[in-house]
Formats: C-alpha cells, sequence, structure tokens
C-alpha cells in the first residue's frame, strides 16, 4: 500500500482492506502467542496449512496466526470465524477432522470444545465461563489480528484515533482527555498518566522522549509480553498519541531481551507503519513528525524501575539515580522523559475513540478503565484476564479461574508481583483496584496474580519472593542489599528448622529500614511478601519457629515420611521408585524408610496408591518407630477395608 | 544567587538555592554523617546514612540530605528518633561485612551484631569507583556484580598502563580502609595492582 497522506487516506485504506473481506467467509484462526506456542500450535498451524490445501479450501477459508487469547492453560487454541467456534488444546491430528466436520460440514467436534462443571460442551469462545465474565476492551483484539499485519489492525478501526488526533484535536485536548479519563499507570505505581504527561510537556526543553516500558520481569507475569506480541499496533498508536500530546518526536521501547516473538512482531510493526505513513517524518501528512527506536534490556529486574531504565538506554549499567527529580523531569540524557507501561499505552487509543467519559464509566472511583491480570498458580483455568477495575478476587480466582484446581481449599492469592502482598482468605470479596490492594497492604503492581492453595507454605513463598529480589537487586544502596541479604538468611534459618524466637519481629525490624531507607522502588517495597505473610499467616511462621513444624508440609527440613506398618501392603513401588534407595523390604515384608538416606523427595509419598495411603507426611513430631526389618505385612494387595 | 530559608535542628539556615540539605547543613555548622559523600564528587546516595527526617506542609518523611535540594520552609531534623533508628539498622548491617566499622557502630548503640556476612570490609559506598572516574578521569576501578554479588575491581586494561602506580589517591579516600595504605599498592579480593600488572603484561 502507498504511504497515507491524510485522515481521508487512512479511512479510504481501511475501506479497501474491509472491501477485499468478507466477513461470513469461514476464517480459522490460531494462537501463536507464547503459551500456545510452547504447546505446539506451530505444528498445528502446519497442519491447517497443508490440510486446506490437500482439501482444495485455500480459497475459501481464510487461515490466520493470531497473538495470545489469554487462556493458555488450555493451549493450542483455534477459533473458526464467523462463529466463533473455539477448540481448544488442539493437536495436528486433530486437524483432518476439523477441516471435514466443521468446516465442510459445519459440526462442532464434541470432544475439543470446553465443558464446564456439568459436563455442558461450550462451543462459543465468549460463552466460556473464562472469557464470558471478563471485559477484554484492551486486549480482545489480540484473538482477531495477525500480529505482523498491519491491516488487520487498521480494518478494526486501528490508527483511526491517531488520525482523530492529528487532524481534529490540539496536544492540550489529548491531554486533557488523558487527565480527565483518570488513566492511571499500568506498570506499578499506579500514577495518574496524565498528570505525568503534563509534566513532560511543561518542562521547557526541545528535545523529550516518550518511552514504554516493556521490561516486564515479574515471575509469572505475561500481560505485556502477550499485548506486544499479540497487537504490537495498539501501543505503538497509543505512543504516538503521547508523543503528540507532550510533544515529543522521538521514542523508545525498552523491551526485555527474553521476549524474542515480541522484539520481531515489534519491529515488522515498526516497519509497516513508517511505510504506511503512521511513523517517521510527516505523520498522515499532517506535519507531525515521531519516530521510534528499540532498546532491548540485557535482562536486569531492576531496569524496570524508571531511572534505571532511563540510565541503561543512555548505554550504561541499569541502576537508579538517587535524585530527587522525576524522570518526566529529567529522564533520558536529562531531557524531559515521559515513560509509561505496555499497557497503559495500549489504553490511549481506547480513551480517544470512545472518549473520558465512557473510560471513567467502567471501573471504580479512584481506579478506571480495566486492567489484565495474570492469572496463575493453583487456579483451574490459568492464564490473561482483562476485567473492569473493582471486580472482586473472589470473582477473578472462581468464576474466571474456575476456583482451585483439584477441589484443594484457597489459602492466600499473591498479587502485585514479587514485591507485591499475600492476601488471606478473609480478604477473597476484596474489590481489585489500586487503593484497595494498597490498603490491603499488597499492591497492584503489573498485574501479577498467583493463586496458592493449602499445600502451600507461606513462609516459603515469603522465602522464595525475597530470594528474587535479593538476586535482583542492584546493590547500590545499603538497605536493599544488605537488608534482603539478612532478611533472606532468616527466611532460609526459619525454613530449615533453625528458626529462632524473635525472628519474626527481627525481619520486621530490617522491613521497615529497608522500605524507608531504600533508593528506589524495588527495594522500598521488597519487604512487602513479608510484611503481609507475618501479618495475615503468622501462625505459619510460629510453628515453624517454636514447633519445628511445617504446616502445609514444604519445607524439606520440618517434614519427615514413615510407612505405616498396619497399611504397607509391600507392593514395593515406593521401594522401586526411591531415587537414593532409602526404603528397604521385601515379598510381604513392611517397607521402611531409613530416615539417614530419605532426601525427602516426595517420591514415596506420591507414588503409594491412594488406596493404600500408607505412606504419611509428617511435620513438627517426631517419626513413630518402625518395625524391626523382616515384619511380614499384616494387610494384602487389592483387599479393601 | 536566590536565598533559601529553612530550619535545621531548630535553627534557622540560609542557603543557596540548589544546595542539598546536607551540604546547608554543614554550611551551619550542623554535622550530618556520612560515608559515600564527598565534596569532590556527584552526589551518589548509596549509604542512606544521611537520611534526615523532612517535614513540609505539615508532613514528615524521610529524605537522603546528600540529594535532596533545600526549599523555602523545610524543618529538617537530623537526629530524630526515626532517624536515628535507620542509621542504627544501617551500621549493623554494614558491620557484618565490614567489622571495621565497629567504633561506629558501638556510637549507636549497636555493641552486639546480630548478623553475619561474608568479611569484605567494603561497604561499597563507590567513594573509590567514582573518584577515580569523576575526579581522575582515569576509569581504574569499576562495579561487577549485582545485588550481594557486588563488588569493587580493578580493570586491568587500565591498570596495566601504570596509571594506578603513580596515583594512588583512591588509598586515602577509602572511609573502610579496604584499600590499603601500606607502600605495596592497592589490593582487592586479594589482587594487588602487582599482580594485575603481572597478569597484563604476559600476555
Amino acid at each position: 500500500m502507498a504511504r497515507l497522506k491524510s485522515a481521508a487516506d487512512l479511512e479510504k485504506a481501511r475501506q479497501k482492506i474491509l472491501s477485499k473481506r468478507d466477513p461470513t467467509k469461514p476464517c480459522v484462526t490460531i494462537c501463536s502467542g507464547t503459551g500456545c506456542h510452547a504447546l505446539g500450535s506451530d505444528k498445528v498451524y502446519e497442519a491447517l496449512v497443508s490440510e486446506i490445501s490437500k482439501n482444495g479450501l485455500r480459497r475459501r477459508v481464510d487461515l490466520r496466526r493470531t497473538g495470545c487469547h489469554g487462556f493458555c492453560e488450555r493451549g493450542p487454541i483455534i477459533v473458526i470465524f464467523p462463529d466463533e467456534i473455539c477448540y481448544l488444546g488442539v493437536k495436528p491430528e486433530d486437524v483432518p477432522e476439523i477441516i471435514s466436520a466443521t468446516l465442510s460440514g459445519n459440526r462442532p467436534i464434541d470432544r475439543l470444545l470446553y465443558e464446564d462443571g456439568d459436563g455442558k460442551k461450550i462451543a462459543h469462545e465468549g460463552e466460556i465461563p473464562f472469557y464470558k465474565y471478563q471485559r477484554r476492551m484492551v486486549f480482545g483484539s489480540n484473538r482477531l489480528i495477525d500480529p505482523k499485519n498491519i491491516d488487520d489492525y487498521i480494518a478494526l478501526g486501528g490508527y483511526s484515533a491517531l488520525g482523530k488526533v492529528l487532524f481534529e484535536m490540539s496536544p492540550e485536548e489529548v491531554l486533557d482527555t488523558v487527565k480527565r479519563a483518570n488513566l492511571r499507570g499500568r506498570g506499578g505505581g499506579g500514577f495518574p498518566a496524565g498528570d505525568k504527561w503534563e509534566t513532560t510537556r511543561n518542562t521547557p526543553g526541545d528535545i523529550k522522549y516518550v518511552i514504554v516500558n516493556a521490561d516486564e520481569g515479574d515471575p509469572g507475569a505475561f500481560m505485556d509480553r502477550s499485548l506486544l506480541e499479540g497487537n504490537p499496533h495498539s501501543v505503538l498508536e497509543g505512543l504516538i498519541i503521547g508523543a503528540y500530546a507532550i510533544g515529543s518526536h522521538e521514542g523508545f521501547v525498552y523491551v526485555r531481551q527474553e521476549y524474542p516473538l515480541a522484539v520481531s512482531n515489534l519491529s515488522l510493526a515498526l516497519s509497516q507503519a513508517r511505510k504506511y505513513g503512521l511513523l517517521g517524518k510527516n505523520i498522515l501528512g499532517s506535519g507531525f513528525d515521531f519516530d521510534v527506536t528499540i532498546h532491548r534490556g540485557a535482562g536486569a529486574f531492576i531496569s524496570g524501575e524508571s531511572s534505571a531504565l532511563m540510565t541503561a538506554i543512555e548505554g550504561m549499567v541499569g541502576e537508579p539515580r538517587p535524585k530527587y527529580i522525576r524522570t518526566a523531569v529529567s529522564g533520558v540524557w536529562e531531557r524531559p522523559s515521559n515513560l509509561n507501561n505496555v499497557e497503559t499505552w495500549a489504553n490511549v487509543p481506547l480513551i480517544i475513540n470512545r472518549g473520558a467519559d465512557w473510560f471513567t464509566s467502567i471501573g471504580t472511583d479512584g481506579s478506571k478503565g480495566t486492567k489484565i491480570f495474570s492469572l496463575v498458580g493453583k487456579v483451574k483455568n490459568t492464564g490473561l484476564v482483562e476485567v473492569p477495575m473493582g471486580m472482586t478476587l473472589r470473582e477473578i480466582i472462581y468464576t474466571i479461574g474456575g476456583g482451585i484446581r483439584q477441589g484443594r481449599k484457597f489459602k492466600a492469592v499473591q498479587t502485585g508481583g514479587p514485591s507485591g502482598g499475600c492476601l488471606p482468605e478473609s480478604l477473597i470479596d476484596l474489590p481489585v483496584d489500586f487503593d484497595e490492594l494498597t490498603k490491603a497492604d499488597s499492591m497492584m503492581g503489573s498485574g501479577g496474580m498467583i493463586v496458592m492453595d493449602e499445600d502451600t507454605c507461606m513462609v516459603d513463598v515469603a522465602r522464595y519472593f525475597l530470594h528474587f529480589l535479593a538476586d535482583e537487586s542492584c546493590g547500590k544502596c545499603v538497605p536493599c542489599r544488605t537488608g534482603l541479604e539478612q532478611m533472606v538468611n532468616i527466611l532460609d534459618r526459619i525454613c530449615e528448622g533453625e528458626g529462632e524466637t524473635g525472628d519474626i519481629e527481627l525481619l520486621e525490624e530490617i522491613s521497615e529500614v529497608v522500605r524507608e531507607a531504600s533508593l528506589c522502588a524495588l527495594g522500598q517495597t521488597a519487604p512487602n511478601p513479608v510484611l503481609s505473610t507475618t501479618k495475615y499467616f503468622r501462625d505459619e511462621y510460629e510453628a515453624h519457629i517454636e514447633g519445628k513444624r511445617c504446616p502445609a508440609g514444604v519445607c524439606k527440613a520440618l517434614i519427615s515420611y514413615y510407612i505405616d506398618p498396619d497399611k504397607c501392603t509391600a507392593c514395593g513401588i515406593c521401594l522401586r521408585d526411591c531415587p537414593v534407595e532409602a526404603i528397604s523390604g521385601g515379598k510381604n515384608l513392611v517397607h521402611i524408610i531409613d530416615q539417614d538416606k530419605c532426601t525427602k523427595c516426595s517420591t514415596c509419598f506420591e507414588v503409594c496408591p491412594t488406596r493404600f495411603s500408607a505412606v504419611v507426611k509428617i511435620s513438627g513430631e517426631p517419626v513413630p518407630v518402625a518395625p524391626p526389618l523382616g515384619t511380614k505385612v499384616a494387610r494384602k494387595k487389592g483387599k479393601q477395608e | 544567587m536566590k536565598k533559601v530559608r529553612l530550619n535545621i535542628d531548630g535553627k534557622d539556615v540560609e542557603a543557596k538555592k540548589g544546595m542539598t540539605i546536607l551540604e546547608a547543613a554543614r554550611d551551619a555548622g550542623i554535622h550530618i554523617p556520612t560515608l559515600c559523600y564527598h565534596e569532590k564528587l556527584a552526589p551518589y546516595g548509596a549509604c542512606r546514612f544521611c537520611t534526615v527526617e523532612m517535614s513540609k506542609n505539615g508532613k514528615s518523611r524521610l529524605v537522603t540530605s546528600c540529594v535532596y535540594n533545600v526549599e523555602d520552609g523545610l524543618v529538617i531534623k537530623t537526629d530524630s528518633p526515626r532517624v536515628i533508628k535507620i542509621r542504627k539498622m544501617l551500621v549493623e548491617l554494614m558491620l557484618a561485612s565490614a567489622p571495621v566499622l565497629s567504633e561506629l557502630a558501638s556510637q549507636y548503640g549497636v555493641d552486639k551484631p546480630r548478623f553475619k556476612s561474608e568479611v569484605t570490609q567494603c561497604i561499597l559506598c563507590g567513594l573509590c569507583v567514582r573518584y577515580c572516574a569523576e575526579v581522575k578521569g582515569a576509569n581504574a576501578i569499576t562495579f561487577v556484580g549485582r545485588g550481594v554479588n557486588r563488588r569493587i575491581a580493578f580493570v586491568d586494561e587500565v591498570v596495566s598502563t601504570g596509571v594506578c602506580m603513580d596515583c594512588r589517591e583512591c588509598f586515602g579516600i577509602c572511609p573502610t580502609g579496604k584499600i590499603p595504605r601500606e607502600t605495596d599498592g592497592a589490593s582487592f579480593e586479594g589482587i594487588t595492582v602487582q599482580d594485575v600488572l603481572a597478569r597484563t603484561q604476559s600476555r
């Protein structure tokens, strides 16, 4: 397509793209996001290409590889338009039947459909509970477009907000709209984006930068990745609009090197946008110039912090700056630099197109719009969910997430990434927004949501996150570097059964100083996992320290395995599977674990058939004395009691 | 130059605009302890020892005085209980790897340290690194590693040019004496300047 020279050109281009597309024509879309890719969607795609061609359907059926749909738990995902029939867990061998039954015969294939708890099959993607209760205004287009094809984005109305801004709105009007929408930063702090934009705009200087923070590093979080991979133009369009409002002509996308698909899809998006005249000199003939450079991060979590990110863009080691001056005033090369997260930028075109009033009609008083969460952990339906601000944890975890796996009991949900907090069951009806989470001693963060069940040890969880943060601390300031080191030591000690009375108080004492004296947000928030667990799950700490007991049976130093001689049938499975040969026994002889050899790997516990359940996990009490070697079993195999 | 009026420890102080709280305090003869500060170097804000309590419009918060610029009407307390509590914990934390700080620690009542760490005698204040870079322009010393693994190291390529043997100004700047002041040269992680010279010259 030729370079677009006006908003009218863009509209003409859209009409032209649409005129070539028949909405009634079957279109098979296959998710090619990272989750589905890992589950083998490439092979399914190849099978689709070959089957469609073999059946002579190439002219009658469109095939599209899309970005992440979000229901990663059940990938690879196929959705067949126009009926939006959704197939989950598709394998290459399912493809011939999909072609013959669904495409040629218009019949859904039952076994590939979603099945609800009552055994009812659901064919339409939008009716699946995981999707049904979401509000996917930012993430929803992912399933409709091929991220490698700008035409798909334009067909859906893409870049119309940019056209509107450049030709119908002054930069002040754009700024005012974003401010009235009360769009708050989706990357962690929840700072109002409009205020930040205004600061950069009002700071004197010829050169100003706008930057996309795509340095998503929280364990278990992948919403920014999926947006950038699946709909890069939505982020880019938001960035260009922001640049126009701020008066910036140069932008950066700081993206992790560990996100190769995001880097390649974004690079392609930039080159396609340049070709269309949507990026570069004289955008859409408006006279506005703006271009973007991709800066790939070298893997440090700390580089997601704004001043560290800017230092990294300058080519130095990503370490936070100590100055009390906002990066919006003095950022990259000491120039005003406005940094927003991927999801924040992707909200901008929606706000421009549909207005601030529409945006503020969604959400709670203080938090407007939607938020994308990485719903992971012990929940049935893991994946990415986008919900209006204010939805309760219960609705997200149970209605959308389907509840806890294997009928286990909910224990906690960790929100806000590694420096967020763990919320207990008593807070399950908490409406999720920036302010409520902060009040509950957790935070929104970038939207991580890790669900934990009764088999999770909360001390171990705090230990895990503190290790992560101590490893990722840049080490520049004393409280973060040495404070986290000592907190990790104490937590390790507690989990190893060497906790001492006073350790909880000591953890809290160090936490206070790390929180108050650290240089940047990493240190200031790093004690959260400890403080929220000592607050809500103090009894678990006490059990570890005083009772030398791990209530969840996780901390190896505090658990033992024992074979109940009355239940053992001498079936030999545990004896055969024990990796360290710690189990002795023989035909009809009670099996016995040598406690000195046992590494507590839990293999015997897991392999002992449930109908016997002879292997018992013990914590906080002495291991019963085993019968002498050579004792005959009392119970026979296969004999039910 | 515009003047700024603030109050430090009950004393009305006049300072130049653009000064930090630390500079204003020192000018007024009020002592704020520091470990990573040096007047010839850009403020670094790493040791956090110069933390003070600042009140503005009735709200109080802790700030790092070496990087916080003075403003009209600030009320600063350099040794409030909150501040002392922070400094006490900081010195106790540093003491674990730098027992050489024991005198400073005892000033804050830390006599029986509760923490253990690998003893390096280095608190990573970065004075040597920054002095070498900012004043000498030599860049012969650098940080390596991250977090608890952060260390100071010589840059072989620079040291091998011989600049260090002629300079040695970092010796006197090190607050813990990690860089020994003896004449045989500096040593980090047991490696001396001579070792580096020998290694690079034999290549």
